[in-house]
């Protein structure tokens, strides 16, 4: 397949992009591909001093790939340099080749704060693709707003936020855990839950939304245990005797980082097979990413809920999986962030065309309502509050490490991130 | 909260919960054991103990691969080759570091503190630059997974059976070394008194490297160990780097059977805390023991007489 054919193309006009139109985007929409820098003098479409030259934009990138971190902000620092390549290989954006600059967070939040800052001040980014931790996002926060710079974020998360500075291509909350309560509900038959998570601030609020949602919204549903334990807890032996002793139907894990490994192989050593589905496991928190460092084998029948799984059968994913394994190696795996990390470049570069301008005010105001096509997760859509409408899936882990998709929403899920009556 | 249950139901919960105390039992006396030796009988606070520990773990994972991919019929046995050659790596790491920065800073035992912590930054990122930032899964042989049924509803997981059994061999191994070796009196005699036991003709520096190297070799065998139950990646090692130092530092410095002793109160309290309160609870409650505890005997539980 020549390189043309392989990459994602964001001006093509679907029926359904023509049929959601009359907003800012559909003059994107039209526009014709191959846009030349000319059309767009640098001093109309950069009136704030943004790093934009006659044929260059700069934006940042700001992941961690060195500390603890780095596990996870690897595969989101590839997805993003493999949609800039992409983008510049379709001519840019206005005309102009996007360069990057990459600074290191180095899994720390002031480091992430400073790093932010340079990128803004000094380096003068249009745009940054970056943080993954809430607890960096909320780092970068207050730069971001003080300096007006404008930030994808990928990663699922726990709501509660929408900032005038970010936009969030990753699910909140509510978008992650309702249909897949909902599911398990109604084609599995589960009426009790037992609610288990690492000790911080995602796992927190997204039991505390899933308990809600059971207990008010789930008829003669229950939740019958719900425990946290400390990040990097390695031993799961007495929760697993406590689940065994409450009897569960589901299993609701959100446990993450080393401490997932613990749990899975434990689970299994403890002889509890996932593939029986007694009790059955949903997890939010395990994409195919830590299946790598867990073993399929250990996982093999748990069920995860996601927006996107690396096995999506549509031919945006086969072409995108397709690019990713030549840019970055064959044994490279795509899990849910990676490709919501993707998403950032592409969505930017729509909303900067239908802004006819790199401002981030600008960009702002053009980026409700803008929407993907090209999405390997399929059409996704920018939401007033800055979250992206998408689809919830529900996978089945494979002993091969790969999920295979046994559910998905009919219609895009809107994103709430204060959602009403789960607080 | 146990009202609806049937006693034979209870009792095989308690049962299995009895078990799961004694493997966090095991768990415990592997990480210290390495960790005792070298903070107990040279007084050297290890801060890169946990990394020493998963050099171990990607020891067994490269030999895992080297049998999958060379020895498949021998799949079943590679644990064992693993261990012994986490041993020779992890007591070959240990050696060198010792001659190359541990025995520069004996007099100054605070400078160890930050050298071997800086140490574990750079092997962690050594790691994280050779194995990848992702964590390795590690197979192991299918007859060590999956557990026991001892009864109807008594299950016990075979691989905390095998943490067990490797627990007691190796204190076992570390007790004949200690107490019924000349190296383990060499090591008793510098910890006593190290002038003296230099002025008798006791080849201090070498006893301190092979103190070090076997120290460090233990931690090697614990990592590979917990491959089994834990994650392998470049900074897994810190999971274990606080209850390490917690058993060692309970147990009272320089005493094996402190060691044990307090790895099983701490895991037996743990666990049954863990029963009956949530995780984090559990924690708070045994590190706050833990601390009131040394509070009243700063020495720890057992200790030995020393003339210093």
């Amino acid at each position: 397949m020549s390189e043309e054919n392989s990459t994602p193309k964001s001006n093509g006009v679907s029926r359904r992009a023509v049929l959601a139109g009359g907003t800012a985007l559909t003059a994107s929409l039209f526009m014709p591909k191959g846009l030349k820098a000319s059309d767009f003098p640098t001093s109309a479409v950069n009136t704030t001093g943004l790093a934009v030259t006659d044929d260059t934009v700069t934006i940042g990138i700001l992941h961690s790939v060195t500390g603890t971190m780095a596990i996870s902000e690897t595969g989101s620092v590839q997805a993003e340099k493999l949609a800039i390549e992409q983008i510049n290989a379709q001519g840019g954006i206005l005309g102009r080749k996007i360069e990057y600059i990459q600074e290191d967070g180095a899994s720390d939040w002031p480091t992430f704060a400073e790093k932010a800052r340079k990128l803004l001040v000094n380096d003068k980014v249009a745009s940054v693709m970056g943080c993954w931790t809430s607890a960096s996002r909320k780092a970068v926060l207050p730069v971001f707003e003080q300096h007006n710079g404008f930030l994808y974020y990928p990663t699922f998360y726990e709501g509660l936020e929408q900032s005038p500075n970010v936009i969030y291509t990753g699910q909140e909350a509510t978008q992650q855990i309702i249909a897949g309560l909902d599911w398990v509900n109604q084609t599995k038959g589960a009426k009790s839950f037992y609610l288990l998570g690492s000790d911080y601030i995602w796992p927190r609020t997204s039991n505390k939304i899933a308990r809600k949602h059971i207990e008010n919204f789930m008829d003669g549903c229950e939740v019958v245990g719900e425990e946290y334990y400390p990040l990097g807890h390695t031993q799961f032996n007495s929760v697993i005797n406590k689940i065994r002793l409450r009897k569960p139907d589901v299993i609701y894990a959100i446990v993450v980082g080393g401490s997932n490994v613990a749990f899975y192989k434990q689970l299994k050593a403890a002889g509890i097979d996932l593939t029986e589905e007694a009790p059955l496991l949903l997890t939010i928190s395990v994409t195919e990413d830590e299946i790598r460092g867990i073993g399929g084998e250990n996982i093999e029948g748990a069920y995860a809920c996601m927006k996107y799984f690396q096995s999506l059968d549509n031919p945006n994913n086969i072409e995108f999986v397709k690019a990713f394994k030549e840019m970055w190696g064959d044994d490279m795996v795509i899990g849910d962030v990676t490709q919501a990390a993707y998403l950032g470049p592409w969505l930017w570069k729509a909303a900067v065309e239908a802004a006819g301008s790199f401002d981030v005010d600008k960009v702002r105001a053009a980026s409700p309502g803008i929407e993907l096509t090209t999405a390997p997760e399929g059409y996704v859509k920018v939401h007033e509050n800055h979250h992206l409408w998408s689809k919830t899936r529900v996978g089945r882990a494979q002993a091969d490490g790969q999920y295979e998709v046994v559910f998905e929403t009919a219609e895009l899920v809107e994103p709430n991130p204060f959602p009403e009556g789960y607080q | 909260m146990f009202a609806d249950y049937s006693m034979s139901e209870l009792g095989a919960i308690f049962a299995m919960q009895g078990f799961a105390g004694l493997i966090l039992f095991s768990v415990f006396v592997l990480m210290a054991l390495g960790l005792a030796i070298i903070f107990g009988q040279m007084g050297v606070i290890n801060m890169a103990h946990g990394e020493f520990m998963i050099l171990g773990a990607y020891v067994t994972y490269i030999m895992s691969n080297i049998f999958a991919d060379y020895m498949p019929a021998l799949f079943g046995m590679y644990f064992f080759v693993a261990m012994i050659f986490a041993f020779l790596a992890s007591g070959a790491l240990g050696l060198f570091v010792e001659w190359a920065l541990i025995r520069h800073l004996y007099k100054r035992p605070l400078d160890t503190l930050l050298a071997t912590w800086g140490l574990s930054l750079i092997l962690q990122q050594i790691y994280r630059s050779v194995f990848g930032a992702r964590e390795v899964g590690v197979s192991i042989p299918d007859w060590m997974m999956g557990s026991l049924p001892l009864t109807d509803m008594i299950e016990v997981p075979i691989n905390g059976i095998f943490v067990m059994i490797l627990a007691v061999t190796i204190s076992f191994g570390v007790w004949i070394m200690m107490y019924r070796s000349k190296w383990g009196k060499q090591v008793r005699a510098i910890n006593q008194n190290r002038v003296m036991a230099d002025a008798v003709g006791i080849n201090t520096a070498w006893t301190d490297r092979l103190t070090f190297g076997i120290g460090c070799g233990v931690a090697g065998v614990a990592g590979s160990a917990f491959t089994m139950i834990g994650s392998t990646g470049p900074t897994a090692g810190q999971l274990y780097i606080v209850d390490t130092f917690l058993v060692v530092v309970f147990g009272g410095a320089g005493s094996l059977l402190g060691t044990i002793a307090s790895a099983f109160s701490i895991s037996q309290a743990q666990s049954i805390m863990e029963f009956f309160l949530s995780g984090s609870m559990a924690k708070v409650l045994t590190l706050l023991t833990v601390v009131g505890i040394l509070m009243i005997r700063p020495q720890g539980l057992f200790t030995l007489k020393l003339r210093k």
